[in-house]
């Protein structure tokens, strides 16, 4: 049988089991929505903004582990995408976005919306193609989902001219592919898994350093039997978080920038550094010189390319974290470190984290009552200090999920994907924790999640700053407070007088905001108010319910290592 | 540093070119030399690579290429035996009879050959070395100031058949 090429791409979709798609129309994809008008089993969403669309999409992907899939038209369309995928990227989430295109013979004519999407995303994906001939589209499609899926996860984006969607051809969607150039690593080298636990084995002070990657490879129960098993303790970075629930005894807690001092601390001293699924980010090593110099390392990772480039390895892995961890399960060996795990949580019940310089109402009140309240959740953080809040004192474990953009750190991303969440997770409890700043960055997705009558809860933090900066400048810039304070108005001058003495009112008024989209909107000031807050939005099944918490203007993320400094040369409190 | 080679089996697509340069310049890596062809087999174009880099950039490199979907297959060509040369023209302007018979003369120490001339103009080919190539354009560049013009080819480079150590 022959079908149009807008008719194979929904016949496409169906057959990679895609049952939410998140599209925005245009000219050069209309042609694709009349396809999907009226089909059964697929849900299309229609965002307010294409940016909010490709985090959806990817609150959807990381939630679910499914692929996220996309939809929108040339141009403009397009290039509002680019966000997005940088930040599915960066964090290796899956996503096929599909992007119309001007015709092919329109192709280079600077005609009406057309852009090179190709070229112009081809540094922040894992693959772009246009497709160019009708005959290719279906196994172009097919490639795109294995790609995007297999291997280390990430966006792929498929371009797709408006001839070829009209053209007619061939209804066949391949089962199979074949990429001669992408063959995703499987299996793993034995022999090097059996020098890695014997090197382990004769460790004094071992460490697991767990990054995102056993996340996304679901490797929970491995690496808790793993743990348990060798006894070693286990430090996450932020992606890594909830790899192992937080209340597990060997659990120590996130190092990096914002890490506590006890992993921070392990990490400097230990001799033998495990690490799995990370990339070793600057942000979680610190001055790389002065990283766990005492200590020979471990490293696994499915990307050759993420060993060896920011720290220097002494025994590689290159494979996917469940399979390694299932081999280390195989050849286990238990290490003699005698009261290595007492000493660690020595210094973590010495310098825990808290906030208690800080009266009322803190974000730790507010985060640890999430932790009470809502045991069965889905946590999506926005990006600054709410977000690193968050990091510090969200309780996970495999009924508590966290998602944030950690490797981008785009602020915008949170509201956006915990409705991608909520999509693909109707029964739990869907949380997004958003600075005052970066709400503003995708608020319109109040009226997505309005029509969608999803009751997602939004935790606005506000604090009057584009707070994380601000902190920097508290610290290290002499409270410099440029462009910072999101109260400020002409009136106030160039340069604040006196800080919340006399300040204009802030804007804009969260609560009218959100009655304005027919959301519930709620203020809490004091720390009384959190709870019965909760409870009100919890009650609200209709739609979303925004909570506005006014909490202390500066408050600070402690302890922090400066920019450029070692980490353990940590700041604990200012 | 040390100079690097490498030959690489890429998709014959729209942009691949393009993709691979990206990938070096979004990592601040510096190319000295690429050229790209057909081979054999019409779907696939082969490209030769010259770069100076460190050990640990040059495997950052290589493992790079080797995640890109475009790319088949990466082989590198450092300590390898391999034939390698490049094309080089020069033409040489406002020539008279004397320079005209110290250029054939230079084309013949050197290997080169005469491909085109006219009254006062002469077009010298040579397919070398790139080290050859860079003697005799310094040796032109002295003779003849200010009358050359030069276009290179960048290399090629295929795996020796007899020879197996690198000499
Ligand atoms: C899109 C984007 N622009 C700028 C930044 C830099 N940045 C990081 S945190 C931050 C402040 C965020 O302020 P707010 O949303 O109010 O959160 P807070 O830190 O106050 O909790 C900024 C500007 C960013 N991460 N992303
Ligand atoms: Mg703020």
């Amino acid at each position: 049988m022959k079908m149009n090429g807008a008719q194979l791409f929904v016949k496409a979709l169906k057959e990679e089991g895609v049952d939410t798609l998140f599209a925005y129309p245009g000219g050069t994809a209309i042609d694709m929505f009349d396809a999907l008008y009226g089909v059964e089993g697929i849900d299309v969403v229609l965002p307010r903004h294409e940016q909010a669309l490709v985090h959806e999409a990817d609150g959807y992907a990381r939630s679910t582990g499914k692929v996220g899939v996309c939809l929108v038209t040339s141009g403009p369309g397009a290039t509002n995408l680019v966000t997005g995928i940088a930040t599915a990227n960066y964090d290796s989430v899956p996503l096929v976005c599909f992007t119309g295109q001007v015709p092919t013979y329109l192709i280079g004519n600077d005609a009406f919306q057309e852009v090179d999407i190709v070229g112009i995303v081809r540094s922040i994906c894992k693959y772009a193609v246009t497709v160019r001939d009708r005959k290719d589209l279906g196994r172009i499609i097919k490639e795109a989902f294995y790609i995007a899926r297999t291997g280390k996860p990430g966006p792929v984006l498929v371009d797709i001219p408006k001839d070829i969607q009209l053209e007619m051809g061939s209804d066949e969607y391949p089962s199979t592919v074949s990429i001669r150039g992408y063959k995703p690593s499987e299996g793993v080298h034995v022999g090097q898994v059996r020098r890695a636990m014997a090197m382990l084995g004769k460790a004094k002070h071992p460490v697991f350093l767990i990054g995102g990657g056993v996340n996304i490879s679901h490797a929970q129960k491995e690496l808790q039997e793993l743990a348990e098993r060798t006894g070693v303790p286990v430090i996450t970075t932020i992606m890594g978080k909830g790899a192992i629930a937080t209340n597990h005894p060997l659990y120590i807690g996130n190092i990096g920038i914002h890490g506590n001092y006890a992993s921070n601390k392990a990490i400097s001293e230990c001799d033998v550094l495990f690490s799995i699924g990370t990339r070793f980010n600057d942000r979680i090593t610190g001055k790389i010189s002065e990283f766990a110099k005492k200590a020979k390392i471990i490293h696994v990772d499915i990307d050759s390319a993420s060993i060896s480039r920011n720290i220097v390895v002494d025994i590689p892995i290159v494979a996917d974290a469940k399979t390694a961890i299932q081999t280390m399960l195989e050849n286990i060996t238990k290490p003699e470190i005698g009261d290595w795990v007492k000493e660690i949580l020595e210094w973590k019940a010495a310098y825990p984290i808290q906030m208690e310089n800080y009266k009322g109402m803190t974000p730790e009140k507010i985060i640890r009552k999430i932790n009470e309240l809502f045991p069965s959740s889905i946590v999506v953080t926005d990006v600054g200090q709410n977000q690193l809040w968050t990091t510090q004192y969200l309780e996970l474990d495999q009924n508590r999920q966290l998602l944030t953009s950690g490797g981008l750190g785009t602020m915008g991303y949170g509201f956006p994907a915990a409705i991608g969440a909520k999509l693909g997770n109707p029964d739990k409890d869907v949380i997004c924790i958003s600075g005052d700043g970066g709400m503003q960055m995708n608020i319109q997705e109040m009226a997505t999640a309005v029509a969608l009558e999803l009751p997602v809860i939004i935790c606005v933090l506000n604090n009057g700053y584009l707070g994380n900066v601000r902190q920097w400048q508290e610290m290290f810039l002499d409270g410099r407070y440029s462009s910072t304070c999101l109260k400020y108005r002409r009136r106030c001058g160039r340069d604040c007088a006196d800080p919340d003495k006399c300040c204009p009112p802030y804007t804009p008024d969260y609560v009218k905001l959100a009655e304005s989209y027919d959301a519930k909107g709620i203020r809490v000031t004091k720390l009384e108010g959190i709870e019965a807050a909760f409870q009100e939005a919890r009650s609200n099944q209709a739609g979303p319910t925004l909570i506005e918490f006014i909490i202390e203007r500066e408050a600070n993320v402690l302890p922090i290592v400066p920019g450029g400094k070692a980490l353990s040369d940590m700041i604990m409190d200012c | 540093m040390k100079k690097r080679w490498i030959c690489l089996f890429v998709e014959n697509q729209i942009g691949v070119l393009t993709k691979i340069a990206g990938l070096f310049s979004s990592k601040a890596y510096n190319i000295d030399s690429i050229t790209v062809g057909e081979t054999e087999d019409q779907t696939i174009s082969r490209m030769t690579i010259g770069l100076t880099s460190d050990d640990q950039t040059f495997e950052q490199v290589k493992k790079q290429l080797n995640r890109s979907v475009e790319v088949i297959k990466v082989v590198d060509y450092t300590e390898i035996p391999t034939h390698m040369k490049e094309i080089l023209f020069v033409k040489i302007s406002s020539c008279n009879r004397e320079d005209k018979e110290e250029i054939f003369r230079i084309a013949n120490v050197f290997g080169c050959t005469v491909t085109d001339y006219d009254k006062n103009t002469v077009l010298l080919e040579c397919t070398q070395t790139e080290g050859k190539n860079n003697d005799i354009i310094r040796l032109l560049q002295s003779c003849f100031p200010n009358r050359i013009e030069v276009v290179r080819g960048g290399n090629v480079a295929i795996e020796a058949v007899s020879r197996k150590d690198n000499s």
